[in-house]
């Protein structure tokens, strides 16, 4: 009895390790995209085409993935993040200049108050479409751990560069003419 | 028969007075909600959060609070707005279970661990208690602790 009794305490701290284990590995965020790009190569992630509800409209629906074709600048975003409040009025101008070559930016609210959301969308003005990751999880299957984090699609729909943090206007420069330069 | 309706009547106000008064309270404060719910920012309890976002969902839960709204409508209306991570307890499915079943075993492991304990120590107290162990020999002392101790008592007895 008393060795039987020994081992089901082992097997259950074993099983307890086991989940602890497994709730860490599965806290932590995905990389791999991050490590394909740096070795050249654009990912392409079934992820992007999920559909998510527009931002202010449930009914309706979209996905980078519609955008195939153009260079899109996927944002993730949320009204109580500051860092993403200080871009924004940046995202928008790269909006309008995006838009003339074919690209345009596509803003992903996130983990928000949807009033809060569309009065930040109305405050700076923006022009870009906006849809709403409401539990974050395109966001953490692209391995996004904080905000704000973008994400850069060539015209094939393929991830071609990733920031995470800001952007800065020299990053975008840097960024985007090649992107806008390819074809189809 | 007036007299006695009108006692009636005041009978069933005076019963019915608590329950309108009831009704007419909040039906819950954000204290209440505030420890079930989590910062989505932050990964905490709302309570002990001190975030913008927290705020945000501070004024969100207020703003049910004063339309009247019950605790689980507005953990509802947080759901919709946020998803179910915002609850700090989650749903009772697939690997959330966990959650709850861990604490269990973990208590379970405890008490057989005592009741185990208490056990061997019953045992140890009744084997030191019914005298010499079979091999005739006192409980617990050794061979040359023995013959000191039957040394000592005849040095005693002369």
């Amino acid at each position: 009895v008393r060795r039987s009794v020994t081992w089901a305490v082992i097997a259950v701290c074993a099983a307890l390790v086991g989940l602890l284990s497994y709730g860490l590995a599965s806290s932590g965020g995905d990389t791999s995209i991050d490590e394909a790009l740096s070795q050249g190569q654009r990912p392409e992630v079934a992820a992007l085409e999920q559909p998510l509800p527009v931002l202010g409209d449930d009914s309706r629906s979209g996905s980078p993935a519609d955008y195939a074709g153009k260079v899109v600048l996927v944002n993730f975003w949320a009204s109580w993040c500051d860092p993403c409040k200080e871009e924004l009025p940046l995202l928008q101008r790269t909006h309008e200049d995006m838009a003339r070559e074919g690209g345009l930016v596509l803003g992903i609210d996130s983990r928000d108050l949807t009033d809060k959301a569309l009065a930040t969308v109305s405050r700076y003005e923006l022009s870009f479409p906006n849809l709403r990751d409401r539990d974050a999880v395109l966001a953490r299957k692209l391995g996004a751990v904080g905000y704000p984090e973008t994400v850069v699609l060539d015209r094939q729909g393929r991830v071609a560069a990733m920031r995470r943090g800001p952007v800065t206007e020299q990053w975008l420069e840097q960024t985007l003419p090649p992107l806008l330069a390819e074809t189809a | 028969v007036s007299a006695r309706a009108l006692t009636l009547v005041a009978l069933v106000a005076v019963l019915l007075l608590p329950g309108a008064a009831g009704a007419a309270t909040p039906k819950t404060t954000l204290p209440d909600v505030e420890d079930e719910v989590m910062c989505v920012e932050c990964g905490t309890v709302l309570n002990i959060s001190t975030s913008q976002v927290a705020d945000d969902q501070r004024e969100f839960i207020q703003q049910r609070i004063d339309r009247g709204q019950t605790k689980d409508e507005i953990k509802a209306a947080l759901v919709e707005e946020f998803g179910p991570d915002v609850l700090a307890m989650p749903d009772r499915r697939g690997f959330n279970v966990a959650v709850y079943l861990v604490p269990a075993l973990l208590g379970l492991i405890g008490l057989a661990g005592v009741l185990l304990a208490a056990r061997r120590w019953r045992h140890r107290r009744q084997t030191a208690v019914s005298g010499p162990s079979s091999k005739g020999e006192p409980d617990g002392l050794e061979p040359d602790q023995e013959q000191r101790l039957a040394a000592e008592l005849a040095a005693f007895d002369r």
